[in-house]
């Protein structure tokens, strides 16, 4: 295993991108994603990569659409109000099947909200990022590692599935420090793509990157082939981490920075003796329905533990396909819940601690 | 019998959607012979814009990019710094280039990306059928201004090879338009120029085309013509308003 290194969330998901041979980055700054930026800004000139700050998060996402249009592994990273500024790049590059990995540090919102750590992106990143019809993958660390380990994949399935991946992290997991363990370095052959739009050498017809379709009936197979393809994504890509789900009766839901809350309310509450469990969806987009279809059986509840409103209580409603009452706990505005009010939130569910 | 004036090979042999006497057609011409003539067509990517060129993508040969409304130089250059060795250019009008887009064009030529833009500047939004562009002239009769440009309302034309002339990354910036044989000719040298210095890493080039609009402009093509040389070469007078030449970026 390789050796351990001390990282900020932010630095690490850049490292690891070079590592998974990303070459290419563009963004704009904004708080708190900065570092990622920064790290991409000092490393990348030195190993003949390409930096370039854009003058907006809109021209950033377009640069991030035209060089992956060129075959390139590229990504770009910003915070909460950037994807919104990054929506209208994000459904273009989603109808021209153009491969990428865009990074969400989310912060308070909605407008410009505040710099503190956030979930309230949930329904933007998995529902409707942009106009139209379609998905991103999006993947949800909880720690600075998983962080690390997940970027390569998100990058490997965009290719794959030829689609924009998201990384949807949060001011917490991007500003705190945890030792990590890097991955080897490896090589990305950009030339492998043989849709992008990159010259035809006179060797073949030429690739256009487009997403006009002007026939209405052109439009609908083509959007209807993209959500075959989603499909088969559902089927194969769900990921979830179950903790003490097996026998449990309560069991919470929670990705990211208030996964781990959880975890501490779970394990203080399971030393009560109260049956107590957690689901972390690792794919919010696939949302892993699998896991929680699963533990419906036995479960009495699920209790949802999210730093917004309540936006994945829905999801999870369907998942249990409405067998089981699906509860929420949640704080927003940049509020980090604390282990003691979602254990509380446990045992008023449980109704009690029964010794 | 000999054929003069083939069909270049960057145009593929398909019909045009674009109105008679629009001289989009011979713009896209000039573009595909600069091209055959570099010998550039297999390493040459092309950005589409939104608008009435949004279809070039089906009409050149080499491969293409349809970027969102305004963002062509920002796709362009996602694609230049990503493959420093293909020929790229966009193909943008003045709806996309001077309000939409203005921003993405200005940064683009200050950082002296090195792409071509080939601007196309009829004074009004054809495609969604003839509103007030950023080039529409005071007094300008188009759908959403009935009474004709007020400036005083509705803000100054932008004359925009003047203003990106200002910035040190542009390498080329000139005025051409295709109203005679003459004129055609003229673009088409600095169509060709604009490539070459591309191909030698000079920086931002623009080639602003003075073109017509008659369908939305409510004229003939022979009067579009004419009124483009009454009265917009007066308001955008032809010429080269930066060219480094030999120098380097």
């Amino acid at each position: 295993m390789a050796e351990r290194v001390l990282m900020k969330g932010n630095e690490a998901i850049a490292e690891a991108a070079i590592a998974a041979g990303c070459r290419h980055f563009f963004g704009y700054p904004i708080t708190p994603q900065t570092e990622v930026a920064a790290y991409m800004s000092k490393r990348m000139p030195k190993i003949g990569g390409v930096y370039l700050q854009g003058e907006s998060e809109v021209a950033s996402i377009n640069m991030v659409l035209g060089a992956g249009a060129a075959g390139a592994r590229v990504m770009t990273s910003t915070s909460s109000p950037g994807i919104s500024l990054m929506s209208e790049g994000i459904s273009y590059i989603a109808g021209s099947d153009v491969p990428c990995l865009i990074i969400n540090v989310q912060r308070g919102g909605p407008g410009l909200g505040g710099i503190q750590p956030s979930q309230a992106d949930y329904c933007q990143a998995t529902k409707a990022t942009g106009h139209g019809d379609f998905h991103m993958l999006v993947f949800a660390p909880s720690t600075v590692q998983e962080m690390v380990d997940l970027v390569a994949g998100a990058f490997d399935l965009g290719d794959k599935y030829r689609m924009p991946a998201m990384v949807l992290s949060d001011g917490m997991l991007g500003q705190m420090m945890e030792p990590v363990a890097l991955p080897e370095p490896k090589e990305v052959d950009n030339d492998s793509k043989p849709w992008a739009a990159c010259g035809h050498q006179n060797k073949r017809e030429h690739n256009v990157i487009n997403s006009l379709y002007i026939n209405p009936q052109e439009l609908e197979d083509l959007v209807r082939e993209r959500y075959k393809k989603y499909e088969k994504i559902k089927e194969t890509e769900q990921r979830a981490e179950e903790y003490l789900a097996d026998d449990a009766d309560i069991i919470i839901v929670a990705f990211g920075a208030s996964s781990r809350v959880s975890r501490s309310a779970v394990d203080k509450a399971r030393k009560e003796g109260i049956k107590v469990g957690l689901i972390r969806p690792i794919t919010l987009w696939p949302f892993p329905e699998k896991a929680i279809w699963k533990h419906a059986g036995h479960a009495k509840a699920f209790l949802s533990v999210e730093m917004n409103m309540g936006q994945m209580v829905d999801d999870i409603r369907l998942a249990c396909r409405c067998t089981r009452p699906v509860e929420f706990y949640g704080r927003t505005g940049g509020i980090i819940p604390t282990p003691k009010e979602v254990y509380d939130e446990i045992v008023r569910l449980n109704g009690g601690v029964q010794r | 019998m000999t054929v003069k004036g083939e069909r270049p090979h960057a145009l593929l042999d398909v019909p045009l959607h674009y109105c008679p006497g629009c001289t989009h057609g011979i713009v896209h011409r000039l573009v595909a012979e600069a091209i055959d003539e570099l010998g550039v067509e297999g390493k040459t990517v092309g950005v589409a814009s939104v608008g009435c060129s949004v279809f070039t993508y089906n009409y050149f040969g080499c491969d293409m990019v349809q970027a969102p409304h305004g963002r062509a130089p920002a796709v362009a250059t996602g694609i230049k710094r990503a493959r420093p060795e293909n020929v790229v250019f966009t193909y943008q009008g003045d709806g996309d280039l001077a309000a939409i887009g203005m921003g993405e064009t200005v940064h683009a030529a200050a950082r002296g990306e090195n792409i071509v833009a080939i601007f196309i500047n009829n004074a009004i939004y054809g495609m969604t059928g003839g509103q007030m562009a950023p080039t529409t002239l005071p007094g300008q009769v188009t759908q959403t201004t009935p009474y004709g440009r007020d400036v005083k309302t509705a803000g100054n034309p932008i004359r925009v090879c003047e203003m990106l002339s200002s910035l040190d990354g542009v390498a080329l910036a000139q005025r051409v338009t295709v109203d005679c044989v003459k004129n055609v000719k003229a673009a088409k040298r600095a169509i060709k120029k604009a490539f070459e210095y591309q191909m030698a890493g000079k920086g931002y080039c623009i080639v602003e085309v003075v073109s017509t609009c008659p369908t939305n402009w409510g004229m003939a093509p022979k009067d579009a013509i004419q009124w483009l040389r009454d009265n917009m070469l007066p308001y955008y007078p032809l010429g080269v308003y930066k060219d480094i030449g030999e120098g380097e970026q």
